[in-house]
């Protein structure tokens, strides 16, 4: 971002708990996370001039208690925050706001407080796709894959192997969902959801909360921080259409193409300067994608990479480190808790740390390969 | 039982789920591209133009991609494991669907298969495209 001011990162916290909570309502998973990202740079409510949030964001900024002169509420599904990230970005740059918290509070799984979400069927994706009896996320976003697969003469395992890899991660992290250290065969042994995909390779729903704090790397400077600050050193966003029907080409996803250029272009890095990487996982087919559309990898080459262990502990591309959304925990709009782990990674602080972390690449979609956000993180 | 989903038609795409009722596929076409798009709109998503007009689909294509749900909506429950697929249309549209008249068996599937559109009663005046394999 020649010219501009580096903004940074400089309180990032989950909520208390993450799972099952259901003694809190999403609120008060946000409000949680955003007091404990606030701690962690020495600062207050009254210093919030900016709030992001995927939550009713003038209803939860007054909840906060803050009088903020921005307020950012894009809610373009799971990849929200990292459009709020860099939208802060921009306005802490331009002088539109000084310290801005992105808060996110969900609680998908106990449906604790305002949660409503009524399918309309007048909207696109109402007329064209619910009408054919999709009955969640599970059978519609998984639906593009067997195009892949059948593209690239792929199996069932290549899906698998995604899970598999990512327990490596999630065995070694007691706040995962699914903790358990997983085979391949374990994976294509557990129930069908909608095949190809097993309930191994869908998302868990869970509750929790997230937060982040950013303000300049100047303002930074003066402040009291429990961790390195993190720069935002790139940011891409973009979308597609309403729904999997609606993708330009089923087998690659022009919005993992374009945001992820985007924020490299920025960074003024390229793949090879990546030393970790979240790809939002709601689905195993996910990484595949991403892996691919990024350009880690080549075209069908995604699953053979994973199953040779290269995104395992040890391996040359850390990914999901946290376990992923798949083991870790999703909450419905997971990529607050991709940021987090980035962050984490970058401070030295993971539970699963991985040495020397210096740039991270997070890629997020929202909706159902509609939305796509992506940042780069860098050590200050 | 909870009755299907019923899609509810805007300005826009009424023709569409008009020509439906009377078990007619109909697409949206660009006058100005000579183009067919997907979904419908009063103008040209590619150019902007808003001469549009609708062109009968044939009513052919080939399975480009789906899953066998096995976690049914509610309305779709008693019909045990089904498919959700998207079908390439002959004209260019790629359409979600289910494909009826087949075992919901991925051997039974192959990508690329030939299907033909089909028109489900929902009752009350609403028919739904579908698709089925074509007859060998």
């Amino acid at each position: 971002m020649s010219g501009l001011p580096d903004v940074v990162i400089v309180g990032a916290a989950e909520s208390e708990n993450v799972g099952v909570v259901p003694d809190q309502s999403q609120f008060q998973l946000a409000a949680d996370s955003v007091l404990r990202a606030l701690a962690q740079c020495g600062l207050g409510i009254g210093d919030v001039d900016g709030v992001a949030s995927t939550l009713q964001v003038a209803q939860f900024a007054h909840h906060l208690g803050t009088r903020p002169r921005w307020l950012d509420g894009t809610g373009v599904g799971g990849c929200s925050y990292m459009l709020h990230v860099r939208h802060a970005v921009a306005a802490i740059q331009t002088g539109q706001a000084d310290v801005v918290v992105v808060a996110h509070g969900e609680s998908g799984r106990s449906r604790v407080g305002p949660t409503l979400r009524v399918p309309d069927m007048a909207s696109p994706g109402g007329q064209f796709e619910l009408t054919y009896g999709v009955a969640g996320t599970f059978s519609s976003f998984t639906i593009p894959t067997t195009a892949y697969l059948h593209k690239y003469g792929l199996g069932e395992e290549a899906l698998a192997e995604v899970t598999a890899a990512q327990s490596a991660w999630a065995s070694q992290n007691p706040r995962a969902f699914r903790g358990k250290s997983l085979t391949v065969d374990d994976v294509l042994a557990s129930r069908i959801i909608a095949w190809p995909f097993h309930v191994l390779e869908c998302c868990p729903v869970t509750d929790g909360g997230g937060a982040l704090v950013l303000t300049s790397a100047e303002r930074a400077a003066d402040l009291d921080l429990t961790g390195p600050p993190v720069r935002v050193a790139g940011s891409g966003e973009t979308c597609e259409g309403p729904g999997a029907s609606f993708m330009e080409d089923l087998t690659t996803f022009r919005g993992f193409r374009d945001s992820s250029a985007e924020a490299l272009r920025q960074a003024d890095l390229t793949v090879a300067d990546i030393d970790h990487l979240m790809v939002y996982d709601a689905y195993a087919h996910l990484p595949l994608y991403g892996l691919e559309d990024i350009g880690f990898v080549g075209r069908g080459e995604a699953s053979a990479f994973i199953a040779s262990g290269a995104t395992r502990p040890g391996g040359s591309l850390p990914m999901n480190t946290n376990g992923g959304g798949l083991l870790y925990t999703h909450t419905g709009q997971y990529g607050m808790f991709a940021i987090q782990e980035a962050v984490r990674q970058l401070r030295g602080e993971a539970v699963v740390q991985v040495p020397d972390v210096r740039t991270s690449l997070i890629q997020g979609v929202g909706g159902m390969f509609s939305a796509a956000g992506a940042l780069v993180l860098t050590t200050a | 039982m909870t009755a299907k989903p019923r899609p509810v038609p805007t300005p826009d795409t009424q023709f569409y789920w008009d020509r439906a009722a009377e078990e007619e596929l109909w697409l949206p076409r660009c006058d100005a591209e000579g183009t067919v798009f997907w979904y419908p709109r009063d103008f040209c998503p590619s150019c902007g133009s808003r001469s549009v007009s609708w062109v009968r689909a044939s009513g052919r294509g080939t399975l480009a991609a789906f899953v066998v749900n096995h976690t049914p909506h509610p309305s779709y429950a008693a019909d045990g494991p089904y498919v959700i697929a998207l079908v390439q249309l002959e004209e260019g549209p790629r359409l979600m669907t289910n494909i009826l008249g087949v075992e919901p068996d991925p051997a039974q599937l192959p990508i690329g298969m030939p299907v033909e559109v089909v028109f489900e009663d929902r009752g009350e005046g609403l028919k739904v495209p579908q698709f089925r394999p074509v007859a060998a």
